[in-house]
């Protein structure tokens, strides 16, 4: 961030009242600001963050928006906990990730901006808009605690600007709380010097729905509040952007998610409601529909996983997408599905755990339940995007290798992706990325339904119809006849085909890359949301000098090959996970007794490797500057 | 060989499946358990109606009564324990040209599937579906079901169960859209099969209880209502099922009850004194869930592509 003459002169601002007339108007060029906008459920604010981060984006500029959600629909007004809305991470060049601490933040009442500054997310000296209603309210307490909390904000040297929202909107709405997310939208766009034009045409697609009165009554909203910071607020922020000239769409992970299935040609998807994995459905549900998919809201978890099943069984893959509870619900079904030789396609939007642990909140605690989960041996396929526009691709590739393989494929997203939105190129639609037309065709004589292939361990599947093809899968062990298994040889035959068949996989998978240099001091290896974070901080140890790199492992059954060759050309290695480890600092943990984080127990067991972690469970996006901090530290040891 | 449409279709006509063509395997049934006289029935069904094998599916899912599909030579789906339904409803879903069955205990449906089971109810979808009552759980030695009349000694409750038994009629005559309730004996094939028959032809979700022997684990369980044929209550009508004469010397306990009425059925399913056998509840007009959901477009590649790049589209920047 560049400072200058200019900013440190708003600074002096700090704590004015807004209603005297802006005196300086200079704009201070930024490579990037991270932006809040926050109210109570219901007010707006997630609405009025989404649509300037589109407006971002169409200006050219890179982005990243994350929701900030309380657990409950209708938390008490005016909590700390209550917050709502987004933050938007505004840059120069392509944005991979949420980045640190908010630049800049836009609270509708000083009790939800509390919750976030204690949670540790403002920057020091942070600018702060403030709605100012709460100071005249007729509400002595709410008085009282709207004057401690200004005080506190000024004595902890943030930049309080006190902004008249409800008493301006009024002017144009007889329901302000309605509106006044569009008012604090405009003020937003005078901020960042973002074109006005496209905030009305931001404003039309949002409401597109609507009637033209609801789009022009927020559009004289959005002027209103353009005018407004125009008149009276005296800094602005020019983020130059660096446009691709490719055509772009900006969505979520759960979006992407949903359209990666309407692409992959896949019919049905079996679901119950579980946050934060449902808004996948919900879209399916609208969007999917309407080309002939079906969306299935089951009667619990189990039937949607069994549901998906079936419909795999009879006819073309389907799918079935859920989040942790949901999906340790369905293991006695993934395990039928592995047995059985039925593709099918599990999402798991992971979410905090154990239990029903944190809903709305970020954490990668489901990988090893992901790949060893169901009773006994039931190897499947786990993958894990590490990106939103992964979330689309890893759909149609999920999807043929259920098909090829005739098995269990996992996609591991979580709540970070499934609730930011990031601009990526513009999906260009392939025939080929569809499912082929089931196969009716007869079987031929002497055919049997599961004739393993005996390197590959691959069956040809007989599918309903099919004349000739007729047998009965079972869960039960079998023989290639899907005969019910009595002697021993053939379980044996059994579970290594399944096995092979990740093999098999295996050496169609490419090495991953490597993030830095080939070789160096220390690797850091992460899977998932984490890699933006982590490439963040890895180029910036790196423009120091640090020989640091990462790589991401996008598969983590089978893995990907050649990781070992790529940690030996490396002195340490390290995973950066948002999952529990043990603490090597805590009394009782010492070599013995440390539990480490899934990924790095995975590839130390699987290579030999002393491979150290660093995870946190704060249900938060891991900061770049956190993972510089744990690097560094690393480095040093 | 390689034929024609037209000429396979000529061909498929011509052939005429006999029972053989429907039976795989020697059921591993015990001797006098009545799955065998289900079997018996289903298989004469599948001939008569002259059912494609490769385009018939049964589902079930564990116990006794779930081994079912492997005793047919059509496709089977042999599944976990109480998960036949969502099974089934995703078969159909799929692949509404399918003719789907489902074989279920009292334990796999009453009990660790009783929620799927109600749902199952509800969605309606085009299915048959037979209940082995034996009201005891067997594949697993002799454990108290939903089903076991109180007092039922077991290996669980060795002095006897200590609750009313559930009554899946009542039970599933109190859910929305239920569309087709039967109850049958396996020792009265006859009525066996002409309900059977009528669950088939209903199209809906066909549920049919059947309340079966256990020569194993409760040999003298239903002696009462063997013993004397008054207990049996035949229940008939012009649109449901009719008595024999034959059929009707034995069983004098005969009731007319229109499968319309669905207070007097559960009138007639509440009697726990008599087994009422014939068809309680028949509804052709409820919707099937599969029907409301296929909007019938053909999903071609230009549709989806079409309809991608309108979603697409939205999300422009």
């Amino acid at each position: 961030m560049t400072t200058t003459t200019a900013t440190r002169k708003a600074s002096a601002k700090s704590g004015v009242k807004s209603g005297a007339k802006a005196h300086d108007q200079a704009c201070v060029t930024l490579k990037e600001h991270i932006v809040e906008i926050i109210s109570d459920s219901g007010e707006g604010a997630q609405r009025c963050g989404q649509s300037l981060g589109s407006i971002a984006a169409r200006m050219g500029n890179g982005v990243w928006t994350t929701e900030i959600i309380p657990a409950e629909i209708r938390p008490p007004a005016r909590s700390v906990a209550g917050a709502s809305g987004n933050r938007i991470r505004i840059g120069s060049d392509y944005v991979t990730n949420g980045g640190d601490e908010t630049d800049l933040v836009v609270a509708f009442n000083e009790q939800v901006l509390l919750g976030r500054v204690n949670a540790r997310e403002l920057k020091p000296g942070c600018i702060i808009l403030l709605e100012n209603m709460w100071r005249t309210h007729s509400d002595p307490n709410i008085v009282k605690s709207y004057g401690e909390v200004y005080d506190r904000l000024l004595k902890a040297d943030y930049k309080v600007y006190e902004i008249p929202m409800e008493e301006e909107c009024l002017k144009f709405t007889t329901n302000a709380r309605r509106g006044k997310n569009m008012f604090v939208l405009g003020i937003l766009c005078h901020i960042y010097n973002f074109d006005l034009q496209a905030g009305r045409e931001q404003i039309a697609l949002t409401f597109g729905k609507k009637e033209q009165s609801v789009i022009d009554a927020n559009v004289v909203l959005l002027e209103a509040g353009y005018r407004w910071a125009k008149a009276n607020i005296g800094f602005s922020f020019h983020i130059p952007a660096t446009p691709t000239g490719k055509k772009q769409i900006s969505i979520n992970g759960n979006t992407s998610l949903a359209l990666g299935v309407m692409a992959s040609g896949m019919d049905i998807c079996a679901m119950y409601p579980i946050t934060p994995a449902t808004s996948a459905s919900h879209y399916l549900s609208e969007a999917f529909e309407k080309v002939g998919g079906i969306v299935h809201q089951a009667e619990d978890e189990i039937a949607a996983c069994a549901f998906a099943i079936g419909a795999s069984y009879a006819g073309k893959c389907a799918l079935t997408i859920t989040s942790g509870p949901g999906y340790s619900l369905k293991q006695e079904g993934l395990g039928l599905a592995v047995m059985a030789e039925i593709p099918l396609v599990v999402v798991n939007v992971q979410r905090g755990g154990p239990s029903t642990g944190q809903p709305t909140k970020i954490e990668q605690g489901d990988m090893l339940t992901a790949i060893f989960g169901s009773h006994g041996d039931a190897p499947k396929v786990v993958m894990a995007p590490s990106t939103i526009e992964d979330c689309f691709y890893a759909v149609i590739t999920a999807r043929r290798i259920a098909e090829t393989f005739n098995t269990v494929v996992v996609i591991l997203s979580d709540a970070s992706l499934s609730s930011s939105q990031q601009p990526f190129d513009r999906p260009q639609f392939q025939e080929s990325w569809l499912a082929p037309p089931i196969d009716q065709s007869p079987v031929p004589e002497g055919a049997r339904p599961y004739d393993w292939d005996p390197v590959t361990g691959i069956a040809q599947r007989f599918i309903p119809g099919q004349p000739g093809g007729m047998h009965t899968v079972t869960g039960l062990a079998h023989d290639r006849d899907s005969h019910v298994a009595y002697d021993p040889d053939i379980n044996q035959e059994g579970l290594r085909a399944r096995s092979l068949k990740l093999a098999a996989l295996q050496k169609t998978l490419l090495p991953p890359e490597v993030f830095g240099g080939k070789e160096g001091d220390l690797l850091v290896i992460g899977w998932g949301s984490t890699k933006g974070a982590i490439e963040e901080a890895v180029a910036a140890l790196r423009a120091e000098g640090k020989k640091v790199s990462s790589t991401h492992l996008r598969f983590l059954q089978p893995m990907q090959p050649g990781i070992k060759e790529i940690m030996r050309r490396f002195k340490k290695v390290m995973t950066i996970e948002t999952n529990w480890s043990d603490q090597p600092g805590d009394e009782l943990i010492d070599a013995d007794s440390r539990r480490y984080s899934a990924l790095a127990t995975l590839l130390r067991a699987r290579y030999l490797v002393d491979v150290d972690c660093w995870t946190e469970v704060r249900g938060q996006p891991v900061k770049p500057r956190t993972i510089r901090q744990v690097l560094l530290a690393k480095l040093e040891k | 060989m390689k034929l024609s449409a037209t000429k396979q279709l000529l061909e498929l006509y011509k052939e005429q499946l006999a029972l053989e063509d429907y039976q795989s395997g020697v059921p591993r049934w015990c001797t006098g358990c009545g799955d065998n006289a289900i079997l018996t029935a289903v298989q004469r069904l599948c001939r008569d109606e002259g059912l494609r094998p490769e385009k018939t599916v049964f589902v079930s899912g564990i116990g006794c009564s779930s081994r079912f599909p492997h005793y047919m030579k059509t496709y089977g789906f042999h599944g976990i324990h109480g998960r036949a339904f969502p099974v089934a409803e995703g078969i159909k879903m799929s692949r509404p040209d399918l003719t789907v069955f489902v074989n279920t205990g009292d334990g796999d449906c009453c009990s660790i599937g009783a929620a799927h089971w109600i749902h199952a109810l509800r969605y309606n979808m085009n299915m048959t579906v037979f209940l082995h009552d034996n009201q005891i759980y067997g594949l697993t030695k002799k454990q108290a079901s939903p089903t076991s009349p109180i007092g039922t000694r077991s290996n669980t409750t060795p002095r006897g169960s200590y609750l009313e038994a559930l009554n899946p009629l009542t039970v599933s005559l109190g859910v929305s859209n239920v569309s087709f309730i039967a109850q049958a004996v396996d020792w009265i094939p006859e009525t066996l099969f002409e309900i059977v028959r009528a669950a088939y032809h209903h199209t809906g979700f066909s549920f049919v209880r059947i309340i079966q022997r256990c020569p194993e684990w409760l040999p003298k369980a239903l002696d009462p209502w063997l013993q004397d044929p008054a207990r049996v209550q035949l229940v008939h009508h012009a649109n449901g099922v009719q008595i024999s004469p034959n059929l009707a010397r034995v069983y004098k306990n005969q009731v007319e009850h229109d499968p319309l009425d669905i207070h007097r059925a559960r009138e007639i399913a509440s009697n726990t004194e008599l087994i009422p056998v014939g068809i309680l509840y028949r509804n052709p007009e409820v919707p099937c869930y599969e029907d409301t959901r296929h909007s019938g477009a053909l999903r071609t590649v230009e549709m989806i592509r079409k309809s991608f790049e309108a979603e697409v589209d939205k999300y422009s920047v």
